[in-house]
């Protein structure tokens, strides 16, 4: 995706206008909010973190923070650091990365202690609250990473959704008739690279805009599994639908780390989809950033011309890896029907791969931060699940609209610089 | 795609009339790809009624002993779907009711809405931008038409225009956004609109929990939008057809003319076409982004109107359903053009009225539908896909596209 900024005409306009004050209004605004709302305003109870469960390999305290003090401390730090991002961008131009990420660290937590402590329950164990998020992170992991291998190349993804749609249906299906979790899990895989196939058949090779191709291969996938959902999944044999009950990927906990508190139960008690998810994470880093396969993709995506000049051939490259990231997105599809829930439903995924593509820009069109993205995306949605049963402070449906109005933030340029590859969305026609 | 398209089509001359273009757009070249897709599209979504029907896969058990069986099972499988959809959409005479009888009426009712969003997606498009967020602006327009709909007591007509007027604002501040970001900050219009979609869900399901609840229910639903607040019935009690479709027309009428004829729409063009020739002519681009956005926005939030002024009568979260998606396959299938995008409504609308009744009668699945739709779509956006199935030389206007 091509960003038509308007383009100064000499460096030297280049240096004047470099001077953003975009960031330091937005702290500015966000520490007046912290101000009124987290100290002023703020709840009188205690907000309870219940960090250890039982069977960890040691025991934690209840954390129980009073909800008032802590919004006083956590407004002031805000404060400050608004102050000092203020300072640092009149006097040098710039913003230290650790007043931007210490600013955001503290607001997120001091948003956190402010809901929970307003809420009639006021405790909320962290296990509960970050396990609960691997059920939406997982996979936005894997469908932001599938955007990450097309975009990086070049190819916008729109059809995360539609991918993840097919892995989902499709591990469902195979998993029920095979009865073998596994080979649901390579057919979701198969079935992401399918839609994939056509997404790079049409933007690739018949130069289709690939945000319509995109878009019409969502619909597609949703129509198709709605339609043989209709038809196959909903068969009756002896009173049961056989082919709507796919055999689960076990839990797999690894020794010893499994234990640890908060940590194990989040990262390593899951199914083989969870470790892979965190092998693709730095694997896909790793290629991208550490490898010659990386760099002829990101020459590919960036300056597609200058990476055809020495014999990259840049329609292979982007076609392999759309493929690729198809079959990243069916197997995180098929989180949903083989970890998540037992069995298919239609329209399953609801707009999770559009998340994902959010998760994707936020993160910055890198495999690390898209994860760090489609994790606090997790906790945000998870959070609102947890808290629309409590009477909270906020509106659950705002926390749900986070993840949206980030990325909104994040393209607009208020939060960082959110640049897509140069040449994303732009077909490469040789000659 | 809309650079190419919008290149490929010289202004008409002045002394053509409205009607003579809108022949030569059906008769022409590009016409005939559009009747094609659409044929292999359904021929696609027959193969898949054929294979998931239970009696052609019990036909097929013994295909070698008896294939004429099969065939005839396959025949009757398909063609009692595509029938019970030609009839929901047209005309039937097997339905109880003379009411029900009358299904094309049904379709002008789905198709009033996806007109009004489809144009909205067509003048964006036309600007060069990419609206995927009609969706949203139905939404947003109906929410604000909804909330002078039944939360104000007004005179007739006055209290319909405000209602009106309510709803294409609503839609003009949702897309205005995005082309405000567009034209201020770079930010593309297409991650906006997709993420502003998902923000105005959140929005009208808290505000339906909140502000806009009808205290008497306990679902999340508005109350009934005041008596004079509706777009009036054009055929009597009997059908769900609205004045919704009159306003639909008139702005195909004025998009058509904002586009080909004023000031403004040859500058949309422009800037659809190259937006660097565009600003090097001295045109503004970042006001006509935001302009046209706010344009866009209106129109779907006329639809939004359409939906909650004509056939809902109120407001629920599902109020746009998949309007502003279809919205998006509807402008394409009518290839950018004011006129195109009408008939293309008016194709898709009775897919819909079909669909129903094919539900119904044939036992098919109405998700056929979206599969059908957008393999019309995909055909469509790749012309050399479709020409090569019938090998039909290229039109010496294509050449300009590569």
């Amino acid at each position: 995706m091509s960003v038509t900024a308007n383009i100064t005409p000499s460096r030297a306009a280049d240096r004047v206008a470099v001077r953003s004050w975009k960031l330091p209004v937005l702290f500015g605004v966000l520490a007046l909010f912290a101000v009124i709302v987290f100290a002023v305003l703020g709840p009188d109870g205690d907000a309870t973190f219940r960090i250890s469960q039982e069977g960890d390999a040691w025991q934690v305290p209840d954390l129980a923070v009073p909800a008032k003090v802590f919004g006083v401390v956590v407004a002031a730090l805000c404060v400050l650091l608004a102050v000092r991002a203020y300072r640092q961008m009149k006097n040098e131009g710039r913003i230290d990365k650790w007043v931007a990420m210490t600013f955001t660290a503290a607001f997120v937590i001091g948003l956190l202690v402010w809901i929970i402590g307003g809420t009639k329950t006021q405790n909320i164990t962290l296990v509960g609250l970050f396990t609960g998020a691997m059920l939406i992170t997982t996979p936005l992991v894997f469908g932001s990473l599938s955007g990450v291998l097309c975009e990086r190349s070049g190819v916008v993804n729109i059809a995360i959704e539609g991918q993840l749609l097919a892995g989902a249906f499709t591990a469902s299906l195979v998993s029920s008739i095979t009865h073998n979790a596994y080979a649901g899990l390579f057919a979701a895989a198969v079935a992401g690279v399918l839609v994939s196939f056509l997404l790079a058949a049409f933007s690739i090779k018949y130069v289709v805009n690939q945000i319509i191709v995109g878009v019409v291969l969502n619909v597609l996938v949703s129509g198709l599994t709605g339609f043989l959902f209709e038809k196959i999944m909903k068969i009756k044999v002896d009173g049961a639908t056989i082919y709507n009950q796919p055999a689960q990927l076990p839990e797999v906990p690894i020794p010893f780390l499994s234990q640890i508190p908060v940590i194990g139960p989040t990262l390593f008690r899951q199914s083989i989809i969870g470790y892979l998810m965190l092998v693709l994470v730095a694997a896909v880093w790793f290629g991208l950033f550490r490898t010659r396969w990386g760099l002829r993709i990101r020459a590919v995506g960036e300056h597609p011309k200058a990476a055809d000049t020495v014999g990259i051939n840049v329609n292979r490259t982007r076609f392999l890896n759309v493929l690729a990231g198809g079959a990243v997105a069916g197997v995180g599809g098929a989180y949903f029907t083989l970890v998540a829930v037992s069995s298919f439903s239609k329209d399953m995924t609801g707009g999770l791969g559009f998340i994902a593509l959010a998760a994707l820009i936020f993160g910055r069109w890198n495999p690390i931060g898209a994860a760090l993205a489609a994790l606090l995306f997790g906790v945000a949605g998870n959070l609102q699940s947890i808290l629309s049963l409590a009477g909270t402070p906020i509106d659950g449906q705002f926390l749900a609209m986070l993840p949206y109005a980030l990325t909104i933030l994040a393209v607009s340029g208020f939060v960082g610089k959110s640049r897509a590859p140069a040449a994303d969305g732009e077909p490469y026609i040789k000659g | 795609m809309s650079e190419t398209q919008a290149v490929k089509e010289p202004v008409p001359p002045a002394k053509e009339g409205q009607g003579s273009q809108v022949i030569r757009e059906i008769m022409g070249g590009n016409a005939l790809i559009s009747v094609l897709a659409v044929v292999v599209a359904l021929v696609i979504g027959g193969i898949l009624i054929a294979v998931t029907d239970p009696r052609v896969a019990t036909a097929s058990g013994y295909f070698f002993a008896d294939p004429g069986a099969t065939f005839s099972a396959i025949w009757s499988a398909v063609s009692e779907a595509y029938g019970a959809l030609w009839r929901g959409a047209t005309y039937d005479p097997t339905a109880r009711t003379w009411q029900g009888q009358l299904g094309i009426f049904e379709t002008l009712t789905f198709a009033t809405p996806l007109i009004l969003a489809g144009l909205a997606v067509t003048l964006a498009f036309r600007t060069g931008l990419f609206n995927i967020g009609a969706q949203g602006q139905i939404i947003l327009g109906a929410t604000f038409a909804g909330a002078v709909g039944f939360g104000m007591h007004l005179p007739p007509v006055i209290h319909l225009l405000v209602v009106i007027l309510a709803g294409a604002i609503g839609g003009a501040i949702w897309g205005g956004i995005a082309g405000f970001l567009k034209a201020r900050t770079g930010a593309h219009e297409v991650i906006v609109t997709i993420m502003l979609n998902y923000i105005a869900i959140s929005l009208v399901l808290y505000l339906l929990k909140n502000q806009l609840k009808d205290p008497n229910s306990t679902n999340p639903i508005s109350p009934q939008m005041d008596d004079n607040a509706v777009l009036p019935l054009l055929l009597g009690p009997n059908f769900r057809v609205h004045a919704g479709l009159i306003i639909a027309v008139l702005a195909v009428i004025g998009v058509s003319w904002l586009l080909n004829r004023s000031t403004l729409g040859f500058e949309y063009r422009a800037i659809g076409a190259n937006p660097k020739a565009a600003r090097t002519a001295g045109m503004l681009v970042s006001r006509g982004y935001i302009t046209v956005m706010l344009i866009s926005g209106a129109l779907a939030g006329l639809a939004g109107v359409a939906q909650i002024a004509g056939t809902e009568k109120s407001l629920d979260s599902e109020i746009a359903g998949s309007i502003g998606f279809d919205a998006i396959t509807v402008a394409l299938l009518g290839r950018s053009k004011p006129w195109g995008t009408f008939f293309a409504a008016l194709l898709f609308g009775a897919f819909k009225a079909g669909g129903t009744s094919m539900a119904v009668n044939a036992d098919v699945s109405i998700d056929i539908v979206a599969v059908v739709q957008s393999l019309i779509v995909l055909f469509i956006a790749a012309p050399p896909l479709i020409r090569s199935i019938f090998r039909i030389k290229a039109a010496r206007r294509e050449g300009a596209s590569a």
